[in-house]
């Protein structure tokens, strides 16, 4: 690229231009205009105008989630910074990569407490893989090939540049780096062999094995290797909520989510296995619940990450291995279908029967003859009517874990869901991501009443920029999620769960310029779903009106252990 | 157990309240903390001083070499090496302390740097044990200032730290 005297909104523009982005996610405000008026003069990639800054933030994450790009968000210094900053803790806590670019006061203007100034760098440290503030338009360029770099990188993150009014003003000679270095920042991508053969050793000699896959599965674009791997050995496969999708759900092998509200069979052979074999995942609270709890039968923990603080931290692990879990995948089927060696096939055989044994609870049976419409029933029949092809972004609740549980995702980055920051609103503005990025295909936004108050402006956003969403809410008329908890553990004392003074959904939809329906009996259910998806140029808000006594089953309690689940 | 972790991190601002931040963010000790340049101006080196079990000292290494910012990080407490603290004190020094002052500050190798009627200001370099043995050998009520830099480290013999 030659060399050109550009101004810093120019090479803002032009490095966004190089870096191959599509859509920016934004809110203009005063630290911006000179880029956004750079913006009105390009056409070499879209701008998506939000109706608040955590949305843009949402929709870039849920973009980048459903295709493994970086995304890019733009917002204004001050207000819009923070009111970013919840989108980024969220993109953070689920390692997503993004570039988030702040606007800040004038540089002479930084600690006078400025109208509109706020120490992003400061306030977002701690919720960012890395930030910049930029204070000479001279390292403008370095610095932004820098944050696509690190952000995409080893474990992903989001990374913040903050760049001050008058460093968009000034000019200097642009000129965009094919690449960067950075003495340090190397993550490692290569596992070591020695540990490799040592886990395929371990794995062979396994009786009772299992393989869980997190998160990190779908970062690593490992869900083929995965699959495969398991294949080979005939193991059985869980997965964390946010490795859903990396290997196939309907699949004998698969046993279900594992976790708070995972399946017995998963949580049990995850229990009693003893090889585990964890892939991009952390052992956090919400997967192996109380770890004394867990470590009290003795196993072999096998643990594939490309984050080495992530191994042995919450969990001592017998073999770690740091690297790119796609790669030490490969490695690991390579060896195998190399050695004369074969698992004991009559242990393997007994484990099996034991886990179908488990199995055959079927914890997740609801009453399928209840007058009322039950909220499990209507996402097994969005399964049924997108054929599972949708991709489905929820918000946090209960609604969340049912979608987890009965929507059998067998493709990777079909399920956008704040997992780590457990972030109610990221639903609405996380399905325009995804319909952004994938503007043929059925996107499904599955809610509930409070968390989609929580970003319901967005409706907005989505009438002016024609993103044909199907919300999915739940309506049950409780923050349902806080109100089973009040019911199992704080004696049936509802405090503040019920919301009354719900808007009507229907009309405020079509307020919106969209449609809205309301579907009350079990009956509707599917007539209406097909209704709503064969609209494919309408964004359609289905109120389903759900049973409110309606719980998450199985659930283990916060400090339980893994066995012991409260069923149905 | 006490460790002393060094690091060499881009000298650039903000660095060190990163570091700072994920010790209280996370919840790990800090002891003491000191940093300044290094002979190459685009480095830093800091010496920390934390106690913790080896689980979370292995977490507070492995969170630190995550930082962006940082190049190196190395547990001097791993091997042989030393550690020297700089510290200031200033001491009531009339009537019967004059003497005493300047005999205790002989004992302990430190150096009266600056006087006063009324004052001396000792300087003491040692490890951080011998600078409380000082002030424990002192009376509370001669002690009028104290200032300490926090301990400094490096490794013993031929272990280098250098990118």
């Amino acid at each position: 690229m030659a060399d050109l005297e550009l101004t810093g909104a120019e090479i803002v523009v032009r490095c966004l231009q190089a870096e191959g982005v599509k859509h920016l996610f934004g809110y203009p405000g005063g630290a911006v205009l000179n880029i956004y008026d750079e913006i009105y003069k390009q056409n070499g990639f879209e701008h998506i105008l939000v109706r608040h800054e955590q949305a843009a933030v949402h929709a870039a994450d849920a973009y980048a989630r459903s295709t493994g790009q970086v995304g890019v968000a733009l917002v204004t210094s001050g207000p819009g910074a923070t009111n970013a900053v919840t989108g980024i803790a969220t993109a953070y806590m689920d390692s997503i990569p993004m570039v988030v670019i702040t606007g800040q006061v004038p540089t002479p203007a930084i600690g006078m407490d400025a109208f509109q100034e706020v120490d992003t760098i400061g306030i977002t440290r701690p919720c960012v893989k890395h930030n910049f503030l930029v204070k000479d338009v001279r390292e403008l360029a370095d610095t932004m090939k820098k944050a696509f770099y690190i952000a995409a990188t080893g474990r992903p993150g989001p990374v913040v540049v903050d760049i001050p009014k008058d460093v968009t003003q000034h000019k200097c000679l642009f000129h965009y780096p094919d690449s960067i270095a950075m003495r340090s920042y190397n993550p490692t991508s290569k596992g070591h062999g020695g540990q490799i053969k040592r886990a395929v050793q371990m794995l062979l000699e396994a009786k009772r094995p299992v393989i869980y896959i997190g998160g990190g599965v779908i970062l690593g674009n490992a869900a083929q290797q995965i699959t495969a791997f398991a294949r080979l050995l005939g193991y059985p496969v869980t997965s964390t909520l946010m490795g859903l999708g990396g290997y196939p759900s309907p699949d004998p092998l698969f046993l279900g989510m594992l976790g708070m509200h995972g399946t017995i069979e998963a949580n049990m052979a995850m229990q009693h296995s003893d090889v585990l074999l964890a892939v991009g995942a952390r052992f956090d609270d919400r997967v192996i619940g109380n770890p004394k709890h867990f470590s009290s039968e003795a196993r072999k923990i096998i643990h594939i990450d490309v984050d080495p603080s992530s191994i042995s931290k919450r969990v001592r692990v017998d073999v770690p291995i740091v690297g790119d879990v796609a790669k030490v995948l490969e490695e690991f089927s390579r060896l195998i279908q190399a050695s004369p060696e074969r698992p004991e096939q009559q242990a393997i055989k007994a484990w099996w029967a034991q886990i179908e044994l488990w199995r055959s609870q079927d914890c997740l049976k609801y009453d399928r003859s209840s007058p009322v419409i039950k909220p499990q029933y209507v996402v097994e029949k969005l399964y049924e009517v997108t054929g599972g092809e949708a991709f489905v972004t929820s918000d946090v609740g209960q609604h969340q874990m049912w979608a987890a549980q009965y929507y059998k995702f067998d493709k990777p980055r079909r399920w956008i869901n704040s997992g780590g920051l457990g972030t109610m609103g990221f639903g609405l503005p996380a399905a325009m991501g995804v319909q952004l990025a994938h503007p043929g295909a059925d996107v499904a936004c599955i809610t509930g009443e409070g968390s989609i108050q929580m970003n319901i402006q967005e409706l907005a956003t989505c009438k002016q920029s024609k993103l044909p969403i199907k919300i999915i809410l739940l309506n049950n008329g409780y923050l349902g999620m806080v109100r089973q908890w009040q019911e199992f553990f704080y004696e049936e004392r509802y405090a503040e769960s019920y919301m009354s003074s719900l808007p009507d959904f229907v009309k405020l939809a079509e307020s919106y310029g969209h449609v809205g329906m309301r579907i009350e009996k079990p009956g509707d259910v599917e007539g209406a779903l097909r209704e709503a998806f064969a609209m494919k140029e309408r964004l359609v808000f289905l109120d389903f009106l759900t049973d409110p006594r309606e719980n998450v089953y199985p659930m283990i309690p916060a400090g339980k252990g893994l066995s012991e689940m409260i069923l149905i | 157990m006490r460790h002393i972790l060094s690091l060499l991190m881009e000298n650039e601002a903000g660095a060190l309240s990163r570091v700072a931040g994920l010790f209280s963010a996370r919840g790990y000790n800090i002891e003491s903390l000191t940093v300044a340049p290094t002979e190459d101006a685009t480095l830093s080196r800091m010496t920390i001083v934390t106690r913790g079990s080896d689980e979370v000292v292995e977490q507070i290494t492995k969170q630190l070499n995550k930082l962006v910012d940082i190049v190196k990080v190395q547990d001097l407490t791993d091997g042989s090496h030393i550690e020297r603290e700089l510290m200031l004190v200033k001491v009531r020094a009339s009537g019967e302390y004059r003497e005493e002052m300047k005999r205790l500050a002989d004992i302990f190798r430190g150096r009266i740097i600056d006087v006063t009627d009324k004052t001396y200001t000792i300087e003491l370099t040692g490890a951080g044990s011998k600078l409380d043995a000082f002030l424990e050998a002192v009376d509370v009520s001669a002690i009028l200032e104290t200032v300490r830099t926090g301990a400094s480290g490096i490794g013993r013999g031929e272990r280098i730290m250098k990118i």
